[in-house]
């Protein structure tokens, strides 16, 4: 994969945008469409992308197993820790509205925290996945 | 639609089916965005156009593009057939009985939705009732599915590194339909 000129340029030119396109999509779920599991998605296919053209090798080099078999535990435990921590504050299991003064920022808050979660898990699945696929052919 | 579908069939180069199953999800994300589901068709043409059509090729790199020759009598076919047929009548009959697209009075409309749609923006913030209602009022709902992706995600990572250490130093490669 040393002599696609054109596609590692483009490549490195897009995959910025592709992880910010990704972030916009996590963060911004709450306005427009989008979420978690989108934003997961797109993040992975930046990984996958640079996989594909730089070669898995290297790609496992930016994003070590050990770094994304944490994330993928990582990102279930921030939903289901949202959920403890509404407990502790006296609410019911993965009921916001306790989680900050304002019932409604406290909504906003937990549902901003757990689509963060649900994003980590699903990136890193997607990148575990393409990784086992594509490391198995050597 | 139909079109991919029946080339899908069709086909004997794998490396086009995959292509045109992205097509198909594409087609469908299409669709989607006409019903004024975003947030599904958003997710259809992430997942389904990308994704899955990345890993159905890295199947394919570890298997074969080629697909073998059916030793199945034309019976057995013509008996899949009629199968599918009945198969597609009765979902055709059932769906008679459900109410017209956008109608108000649906029981779907009905039950809680108007609720999450009246009370939602004060309840939670948050302006796309798609998120609120995935996140917030049925968020037990959400944790299950993110634990679905996590099993997922384990059991592959398990089926590979079983795989590996269980391979002898002689390379043998499995036989037509490994991969997915």
């Amino acid at each position: 994969m040393t002599h696609h000129l054109v596609l590692r340029v483009i490549a490195k030119l897009l995959i910025p945008f592709i992880m910010l396109f990704g972030l916009y999509v996590q963060f911004h779920g709450d306005f427009g469409p989008g979420g978690g599991f989108q934003a997961g998605v797109i993040f992975a296919s930046a990984f996958i992308l640079y996989a594909l053209v730089f070669g898995v090798d290297v790609a496992r080099k930016v994003a070590p197993d050990w770094a994304v078999r944490t994330c993928i535990a990582l990102g279930a435990l921030i939903y289901g820790g949202t959920g403890l921590v509404s407990i502790f504050r006296g609410g019911n299991y993965l009921d916001y509205s306790v989680l900050s003064a304002d019932p409604v920022a406290g909504q906003h808050l937990g549902i901003l925290v757990i689509e963060v979660g649900v994003g980590v898990t699903v990136a890193s699945v997607m990148m575990a996945i393409f990784f086992g696929f594509a490391g198995r052919g050597r | 639609m139909a079109m991919t579908v029946y080339m899908v069939v069709r086909m004997q180069n794998l490396f086009a089916v995959v292509m045109l199953g992205g097509i198909y999800s594409l087609l469908a994300a299409a669709l989607l965005v006409v019903l004024d589901a975003v947030d599904v068709a958003f997710t259809e043409a992430a997942v389904g156009a990308g994704i899955s059509t990345v890993l159905a090729l890295g199947a394919l790199a570890l298997t074969t593009s080629q697909e073998k020759e059916s030793k199945r009598s034309p019976l057995y076919s013509a008996a899949i057939v009629v199968v599918a047929m009945v198969t597609w009548a009765a979902l055709i009959l059932g769906s008679l009985d459900m109410p017209l697209y956008g109608d108000p009075t649906a029981p779907i409309h009905q039950h809680v939705a108007d609720r999450y749609i009246a009370e939602g923006q004060r309840e939670t913030g948050v302006p796309n009732i798609v998120t609120a209602v995935l996140a917030s009022y049925r968020g037990f709902d959400t944790l299950g599915e993110v634990m679905v992706i996590f099993t997922a995600g384990i059991g592959v990572l398990l089926a590979f590194s079983a795989a590996k250490t269980r391979r002898p130093p002689k390379d043998e490669t499995d036989g037509g339909e490994g991969g997915a």
